[in-house]
C-alpha cells in the first residue's frame, strides 16, 4: 500500500510544484519584465566594462578583442610596472592623496559645524533661507565654479585681491602658484559641498529625543555643554558612516573639479589620477598603461572603503557593508 | 516659549552673524560675477567692480543673446535633459519597484548584482573603449544612455518604495491588481516627493555634466554647454577661440565670459529652491543603509 502512494505523491507533488510556478509566474511575470531593462543596462555599461579590464595585462591592439590581445610582458604586470616607473603618475598618486586628505580634514568638520549651527538659530525663517543660500553651491557645476573662481581670485583684477591692494598687501597667486593652488582648491570644496552635506546631520539631530535636551537643561547645562554632550554624542553614529566612506574615497575623487580648476601654472600639484589617465588615454591613446591605473584606483579604492568599514566595526559601530 | 537668559541672547546673535557669514560667503561669488557682467569693460579694466555694476548696461547679455552657438548649445542641453531626465526616471522606476517584492525570487543576488556596481567599477578607459566598440562616440546617445541609471538614484527610490506601507500593496493585489497596476495606480501617485527630488539630481547631473561630454563628444555642434562654456573661459586668446567656436565678433572680452556663466546657471538658480522640501527627504532616504 505504502509504496504507490508514495509514488503517487511524488508525482502529484511534482505537478503541484509545476501548477505552482506557473500560478506564481502568472502573477508575478511583470516584476522580471520591469527588471529585465536595467539589468541589460548593468550588464552592459557596468559588467562587460569590467572584462575590458584585462587589457591592463595585455598589450593593446585596435584591431582585436580584448579576449585576444596577447599578453604583455612579465607575465601580465607590465604595465603596472611600467606606471610606477612613470614620474607622471607617482606625481598624480601622491596629489590624489594629498588633495583627497586635505580635503578630509578641511571639509569633514566643517558640515558638521555648521549644523550645529543652524540647529541652534532660533529664527526658524532665518534658518531656511541660510540652508537654501548653503545649499546653493551644491547645484553648481566645477566649471561654472572654476569661472567663478578665476574671476574672484584673478591676480590683479579679481574682488579679493582688489581689496588686498585697497587694503595695502600684496596681491595673492591663488591660482596660480602651487601652494596657494592647494588652499584655494581645498576651500573651494569646503564651499561647494558644506551647505548640502549639512542635510544628512540636521536629519540626525532631529531624530534627538528633546528629553534630553531636557534633563539636561535641568542639569544646568550651558549651550555648548548640551552640544558636546547630547548632539555630537547622538550623531555620532552618522559621522562615523560618512567618515568611512570619506575614508573610502580617499584614492577616488572627481575629474571635474581638478580639471577645470587646474592650470599649466600648478600642473604640479593639481595632476591627479583620473586627469592623468584622461590625458595619457584617450589624448595620449596608452590605453594598457591606463587601464591598469584605473584598475589599481578601484581596487585600492575597495580595499580602503572596507578597511575604514571593518575598523569602524572593530570600535563597535554599525559600518556600511 | 522659555525665556532666555542674557547669556543664551548673546549667544543667539553670534550664532546669527555666523550665519549670516556663511550667506554672504556663499553668495559673494555670485554677486560678483553678476556685476561684472552687467559691468562696462572700461570699468572692469579699471579694477572698480566689487559686489555693484559700474557703467551698468545690458550688452554683454545681448552680445550672448545673439550668438547663436550659445544659444543653441542651452538649448541642445535643455533637450538633453529633458530626455535624459525622464529615462532616468523611468529606469530607476523599474528597477528600484520590483526589488521591494519579496516574491522576488533571487531578489538578494539581484540586490548585490546591483549594489556591486557601486563599489567597483571598471574605470574611465574600459568604459571608452565600450563606447567606441559600441560605436555610440560622437553621437548624441552617447550623453543620454551610458550613465542613465544611477544605483545610489535607486536606493533613494527603494527606500521611499519600502516607507509606503506593505498593506497598500497586499490589498490591491487581493482585489486582483497585478504589481504593474499597483505600481501605476498606488505607488507613483504616492512617490511625488521622491520622484521631484530624483528628476532634480538626474536634471542637475545632465545640465552640470562635463566629463563625458569631454571624453566620449568630438562633434562641435554636440557639445553640452559646460563644455563650450570651458572652452570659452579657458581662452587664451579670445580672437583665436572666438573664430573656433564660431563666435562671430571677435571682441570676446570679459563681461561676456560672466554673462555666460550667469546664463547657463540661473536655469538651476529657478529650480532648486522651489524643490528644497523635495530633496531633503531624497537626501537623506540615500543615508539609509540597504
Amino acid at each position: 500500500m505504502r509504496r504507490p502512494t508514495t509514488a503517487l505523491q511524488a508525482r502529484d507533488t511534482g505537478s503541484d510544484r509545476r501548477k505552482r510556478f506557473k500560478l506564481y509566474m502568472h502573477k508575478y511575470w511583470t516584476l522580471y519584465a520591469l527588471l529585465a531593462l536595467p539589468i541589460t543596462y548593468f550588464i552592459i555599461f557596468k559588467y562587460i566594462p569590467m572584462t575590458y579590464i584585462q587589457i591592463a595585462f595585455k598589450r593593446y591592439s585596435i584591431i582585436q578583442s580584448p579576449w585576444k590581445m596577447p599578453l604583455a610582458n612579465n607575465h601580465g604586470w607590465q604595465y603596472f610596472i611600467q606606471a610606477f616607473r612613470t614620474p607622471d603618475f607617482l606625481r598624480a598618486l601622491r596629489n590624489t592623496f594629498m588633495l583627497n586628505f586635505l580635503d578630509l580634514v578641511m571639509g569633514f568638520p566643517a558640515p558638521i559645524i555648521l549644523a550645529l549651527l543652524l540647529n541652534e538659530l532660533p529664527f526658524k525663517g532665518f534658518k531656511r533661507v541660510t540652508q537654501t543660500v548653503a545649499y546653493m553651491p551644491h547645484f553648481l557645476s566645477w566649471i561654472i565654479i572654476s569661472g567663478l573662481a578665476r574671476q574672484l581670485f584673478a591676480p590683479t583684477s579679481g574682488l579679493v585681491n582688489i581689496v588686498i591692494q585697497r587694503l595695502g598687501g600684496n596681491p595673492i597667486p591663488f591660482l596660480n602658484k602651487p601652494v596657494h593652488w592647494v588652499a584655494t582648491y581645498v576651500l573651494l570644496g569646503v564651499w561647494q559641498s558644506m551647505g548640502w552635506n549639512t542635510i544628512i546631520y540636521l536629519a540626525a539631530i532631529t531624530a534627538i529625543n528633546p528629553e534630553l535636551y531636557e534633563a539636561a537643561d535641568i542639569d544646568g547645562a550651558g549651550r555648548l555643554q548640551k552640544i558636546w554632550y547630547v548632539t555630537l554624542p547622538s550623531i555620532k553614529g552618522t559621522i562615523i558612516v560618512l567618515l568611512i566612506l570619506a575614508l573610502g574615497n580617499i584614492l577616488g575623487g572627481g575629474f571635474d573639479r581638478p580639471y577645470t580648476l587646474g592650470n599649466p601654472l600648478v600642473r604640479n600639484v593639481s595632476e591627479v589620477i583620473p586627469t592623468f589617465v584622461y590625458s595619457w588615454g584617450i589624448k595620449g591613446l596608452q590605453f594598457s598603461l591606463t587601464t591598469a591605473v584605473g584598475l589599481f584606483q578601484s581596487v585600492v579604492g575597495v580595499f580602503f572603503l572596507l578597511g575604514a568599514d571593518f575598523l569602524a566595526k572593530r570600535a563597535g559601530e554599525r559600518g556600511i557593508v | 516659549m522659555r525665556i532666555r537668559s542674557r547669556t543664551q541672547r548673546i549667544g543667539d546673535w553670534v550664532i546669527v552673524l555666523l550665519c549670516v557669514f556663511v550667506i554672504f560667503i556663499c553668495l559673494l561669488p555670485m554677486v560678483n560675477i553678476l556685476a561684472r557682467s552687467l559691468s562696462s569693460p572700461e570699468a572692469l579694466m579699471r579694477n572698480e567692480v566689487l559686489l555693484w555694476p559700474k557703467g551698468l548696461n545690458f550688452d554683454a547679455y545681448q552680445y550672448v543673446l545673439k550668438d547663436k552657438t550659445y544659444t543653441w548649445s542651452m538649448t541642445w542641453t535643455a533637450i538633453l535633459t529633458a530626455i535624459g531626465m525622464t529615462l532616468s526616471l523611468v529606469m530607476t522606476t523599474i528597477c528600484a519597484y520590483p526589488l521591494i517584492y519579496p516574491q522576488l525570487k533571487g531578489r538578494r543576488i539581484i540586490n548585490t548584482f546591483i549594489i556591486f556596481t557601486m563599489y567597483f567599477n571598471a574605470g574611465t578607459i574600459p568604459m571608452y573603449l565600450l563606447l567606441k566598440d559600441l560605436t555610440m562616440l560622437n553621437k548624441p546617445i552617447v550623453l543620454i544612455v551610458p550613465y542613465c541609471l544611477s544605483v545610489f538614484n535607486m536606493i533613494i527610490m527603494k527606500s521611499f518604495f519600502y516607507s509606503i506601507p506593505d498593506s497598500l500593496r497586499e490589498s490591491a493585489q487581493i482585489d486582483g491588481a497585478g504589481p504593474v497596476l499597483v505600481l501605476v495606480r498606488i505607488y507613483l501617485p504616492l512617490s511625488t516627493p521622491v520622484i521631484a527630488t530624483l528628476a532634480l539630481f538626474y536634471a542637475v547631473g545632465r545640465w552640470n555634466g562635463f566629463q563625458d561630454a569631454l571624453m566620449f563628444m568630438n562633434v562641435r555642434k554636440y557639445y553640452p554647454i559646460q563644455l563650450l562654456l570651458y572652452n570659452l573661459i579657458n581662452a587664451i586668446s579670445s580672437i583665436e577661440v572666438a573664430i573656433q567656436e564660431g563666435f562671430s565678433t571677435p571682441g570676446l572680452n570679459e563681461t561676456i565670459k560672466t554673462a555666460s556663466v550667469m546664463f547657463a546657471t540661473v536655469p538651476i538658480l529657478l529650480v532648486y529652491p522651489f524643490l528644497q522640501r523635495y530633496f531633503i527627504t531624497g537626501a537623506t532616504l540615500g543615508a539609509i543603509k540597504e
